[in-house]
């Protein structure tokens, strides 16, 4: 079981939950956990939510309100410190950045960013060397998850930087790209294949579909990238 | 929703995987019965919304892996994989 502990409302449809787990023995950067819900009836739903933490840190769940989502519009909106919920975890072995190896390009869409913040989060606490970008799609400047702390992590100039893009609307005097990605942008923010970097991809599936084709287009092998997909039921 | 967006990766079933195998098996590599194509058992293409969750090979689409779990039993089937090789 699983107790909140502190929760931070990161936009308006996504939420930061904190929780304290029994018998937790810590998760590497990139892995997630099943948090399964049981109504009194006996009702069981279970999804999959990634840590948004580094190891270390508190454990942190970030998640996003789906339309309908019997799961996550609890979490989002009702979830208040002292709740208990099972959680199983952490889950996940592939998609998973210890540190160390790169350069790393890491391309987020939406809530897919919350595991690539885990590796982000873990770089700066362990003083990790690696060059990072971070490529992260979102709708407008309100749905930027992290916004201030990743702004924060690039003022540093230690060697991680993140390139954004809003892809509905744009606040005015908006500098950043204003598209979804394609490939252009990724030339223009991946690093060279000559570099043989290391690439997480998270997001829906059209997303993760567009930035790896884009990127074999750019001369990536296929074994360099590692992608997961998140679905749409919540 | 279309069948493209229903479509997740072997990351989401890592979990039940978990329960089954009773370790990780997202970075388990396996081999599909079909066509013989080698890959991350993350990579395969899972649709996890029918009755029971289903994983394709990424190459030629067949099942590999099907579960079904219904109260306090678990159905595993694994004839379309050749081989499994974890950790």
């Amino acid at each position: 079981m699983s107790e909140v502990v502190d929760a931070v409302q990161e936009t308006p449809r996504v939420r930061t939950l904190v929780l304290e787990a029994e018998g937790w023995e810590g998760h590497r950067p990139g892995q997630h956990v099943d948090v399964r819900l049981t109504a009194e009836d006996g009702y069981q739903a279970e999804r999959s939510y990634s840590i948004a933490s580094a190891p270390g840190q508190r454990l942190a769940l970030t998640i996003e309100r789906l339309e309908e989502g019997e799961v996550s519009s609890y979490l989002v909106d009702e979830a208040r410190d002292g709740d208990r919920f099972e959680l199983r975890g952490p889950i996940g072995g592939y998609f998973v950045w210890d540190g160390g190896v790169g350069p790393l390009l890491l391309v987020g869409g939406g809530s897919g960013v919350v595991p690539l913040m885990s590796m982000v989060r873990h770089r700066a606490a362990t003083g990790d060397e690696t060059p990072v970008r971070l490529l992260y799609s979102s709708r407008s400047y309100e749905d930027v998850i992290y916004r201030a702390e990743l702004d924060e992590l690039a003022a540093h100039g230690d060697g991680f930087e993140v390139f954004h893009t809003l892809t509905r609307s744009q606040p005015e005097g908006w500098t950043g790209y204003a598209r979804r990605i394609d490939e252009d942008m990724l030339r223009e923010v991946a690093w060279p294949a000559g570099d043989e970097p290391r690439v997480f991809v998270c997001g829906a599936t059209r997303f993760v579909d567009a930035a790896a084709d884009g990127l074999l287009a750019l001369g990536y092998a296929p074994t360099w990238i590692k992608t997961e997909r998140f679905g749409a039921t919540g | 929703m279309t069948i493209e967006e229903r479509k997740l990766d072997g990351n989401a079933i890592g979990g039940v995987l978990f329960e089954i195998f009773g370790t990780e098996v997202t970075a388990a590599t396996g081999v599909c019965g079909s066509c013989g194509a080698e890959g991350y058992v993350a990579t395969l293409d899972v649709y996890a919304d029918a009755p029971g969750i289903v994983a394709r090979c990424r190459s030629c689409e067949a099942v590999m892996i099907r579960i079904v779990r219904a109260d306090d039993r678990t159905w595993l089937d694994l004839s379309g994989t050749r081989t499994l090789q974890i950790g």
